[in-house]
């Protein structure tokens, strides 16, 4: 297998690795330098300036609104989501009503149902679903105020997106929406493999059900929920947050920027208001908060597991 | 419930779904009567979530039958007639037919050129021995995990500057080049577990390495590639930040794009039944694929994620 082996690789290599290159590693290289310039982006002059741009963003109050924000995503929204998908996916693999000799354990009826259904937002643009969100939280006319007027809540109209204190936990209640039928999907997988000898000899043991899933279940699937957790993170961080702020919340980031999430501020630094280097900035902190929740979650994860 | 379950896509299912098909010991009449409220409970809030998934979904195709007045007046009416105007005005007044085609180009392309590419170097990441192959490899896959928006910045002026702002092949290229982390991750391994001894015997008979793989170990590697293509469509079709911030011209809009800038300007002079009408266009597709090849896609992403 010698013979033109080096020619071969390098003619392989050289097309997707320097795509790759060109637009991901070299951008990516770029942004740390620029965020120590004062580049507009408008122009192609710039100099140096140190730190002035990270001396800058440590003053800046919307900065720290939308790490506070960004924090939370990454936080709670994992939390719920995957609280609320193994809880689900439980029921669906394990909760069912146990059966004369039927097997030992079994989801519910109707599962593979519930699983299908349960994905539909999964195969939706994140952005598609938030326009469709946006119009469902219209104060006026959106189908959620309507529901509550129609069961005789004329007097609870929240304005939903367009107030302070609610903007933010509509948006956040959209990306679990979305994400939570892949997570039941997900540990469904998980839960299928692990052998029902296990379940049953817990059941002799005389365990019920909630003994079973946090003895048992959540032990065995633990890896999945770690690597889940990490995954809806860097997604509540990244992609996922900025269509769902930039589509739903009217404004900068919403009434008062009380939904403006770090990504969301890195795009109107550099592409709205022309201040490409110290969008930059922004954004390498937000990579520092990214790899620092991903590196924290490991960590955690870790010590949990040795206690079983 | 008695045809056979088809749950999760892993086969290994510890036979539980064979030996369930024991109807009769359904009847709730048996004396094991333990946690019936907790059965109703749970069944109640798995209907709940089944319904808050659909009900949206459902509300939207509704909605795009209506006309303007009642959209407004009353959300929740059926519509009085169905206003198949409202489909027809998405489709050509408001563009939705160029947004479709865009969105068709641009992913076929990159669809392509993702499977193509990312087969290339996982090919040979997997399979060679040469200085560096290690480094290239975590040189893929790192970007996985680093967040989009912070490239994002110089990447808008590294394609300004090559000309290819605005254009159908530039996003192509893009799009190619982010979704090769996954592409590659996910091939390699695949590539490792098929065996060599077909591809030697190929190599002995004559076939050159650019032969052996694709006549050989492509057609081989079907499955893997069948699965990181259902990933990279939906990631693809679905894509938002990069077409927003790369693709500014009106004409070259894709669907996610097209839709939005609409409900946000309301440029097409307010008409929310239309901007339905093209919502519901934009999510049928996907949806029907999804529903035909529920497995292959569930398989595909879950694959993604379990890593």
């Amino acid at each position: 297998m010698q013979h033109g082996k080096y020619r071969f690789i390098v003619g392989f290599l050289a097309v997707p690795l320097g795509l790759y290159g060109l637009f991901v590693v070299w951008p990516f290289i770029q942004s740390i330098y620029y965020s120590f310039t004062d580049w507009t982006g408008l122009s192609p002059e710039f100099k140096m300036v140190g730190f002035d741009n990270y001396e800058r963003m440590l003053d800046d109050d919307i900065f720290w609104k939308s790490l506070q924000h960004s924090l939370l995503f990454a936080l709670l929204l994992p939390l719920v989501t995957l609280s609320f998908a193994l809880f689900l996916a439980f029921m669906i693999n394990v909760g069912g009503r146990r059966r004369k000799g039927g097997p030992a354990i079994s989801g519910v009826r109707g599962s593979s149902f519930y699983k299908i259904v349960y994905f539909f937002p999964q195969v939706l643009s994140i952005a598609i679903v938030a326009l469709l969100f946006a119009f469902a939280y219209n104060p006026d006319s959106g189908a959620i105020n309507s529901i509550l007027r129609g069961v005789g809540l004329d007097s609870i109209q929240p304005l939903w997106l367009g107030d302070p204190n609610l903007a933010l936990w509509a948006v956040m209640a959209v990306i679990v929406w979305s994400t939570v039928g892949f997570f039941v999907v997900l540990f469904s997988a998980g839960m299928a493999s692990i052998p029902a000898d296990l379940y049953e000899a817990a059941l002799l043991d005389g365990a019920g059900r909630a003994t079973t899933f946090f003895r048992v279940t959540l032990p065995l699937l633990w890896d999945t929920v770690q690597s889940g957790w990490v995954y809806m993170g860097i997604l509540a961080l990244g992609a996922e947050s900025f269509a769902v702020v930039h589509i739903m919340t009217t404004g900068p980031g919403g009434p008062d920027y009380s939904t403006t999430v770090m990504v969301l501020y890195v795009y109107q630094k550099a592409f709205r208001d022309g201040q490409a280097a110290y969008a930059t900035t922004i954004g390498v902190a937000l990579l520092i908060v990214t790899l620092a929740f991903a590196a924290v979650v490991m960590r955690l994860g870790r010590r949990e597991r040795l206690e079983f | 419930m008695k045809t056979t379950e088809t749950t999760a896509p892993v086969p290994a299912e510890s036979g539980t779904p064979v030996t369930k098909i024991d109807v009769s010991a359904k009847k709730p009449g048996g004396k094991k009567k333990e946690g019936t409220t907790l059965n109703v409970f749970s069944h109640g809030i798995l209907i709940i979530w089944a319904f808050m998934v659909v009900m949206p979904l459902l509300w939207a195709v509704m909605t795009s039958f209506k006309d303007d007045a009642s959209i407004f007046g009353s959300p929740w009416s059926l519509p009085d007639k169905l206003h198949f105007s409202n489909w027809a005005r998405a489709w050509t007044e408001a563009n939705m037919s160029d947004y479709f085609l865009n969105t068709v180009l641009v992913v076929g392309g990159s669809l392509i050129g993702t499977l193509v590419l990312g087969s290339m170097a996982a090919y040979v990441l997997a399979r060679f021995d040469f200085p560096g192959n290690r480094f290239i490899y975590y040189l893929f896959i790192g970007g996985m995990s680093f967040p989009i928006m912070l490239a994002l910045v110089p990447l808008f002026y590294v394609v300004n500057n090559m000309g290819l702002l605005n254009t159908i092949h530039g996003l192509i290229l893009v799009y190619i080049a982010y979704s090769l982390p996954f592409t590659v991750f996910f091939l390699t391994a695949f590539f490792r577990t098929l065996p060599t001894s077909v591809a030697e015997a190929a190599f002995v008979d004559g076939a050159s390495h650019s032969r052996t793989f694709f006549q050989i170990m492509l057609p081989m590697a079907k499955p893997g590639l069948v699965s990181v293509g259902i990933f990279n469509f939906l990631g693809q079709w679905n894509q938002y930040m990069l077409p927003t911030v790369l693709n500014t011209d009106p004409e070259k809009r894709v669907l996610t794009q097209g839709l939005v800038q609409l409900a946000v300007s309301q440029g097409y002079k307010g008409d929310w039944s239309g901007l339905f009408a093209g919502l519901v266009m934009a999510m049928l597709p996907v949806l029907a694929a999804y529903i035909v090849f529920q497995r292959q896609v569930v398989a595909g992403l879950t694959a993604g994620a379990l890593k």
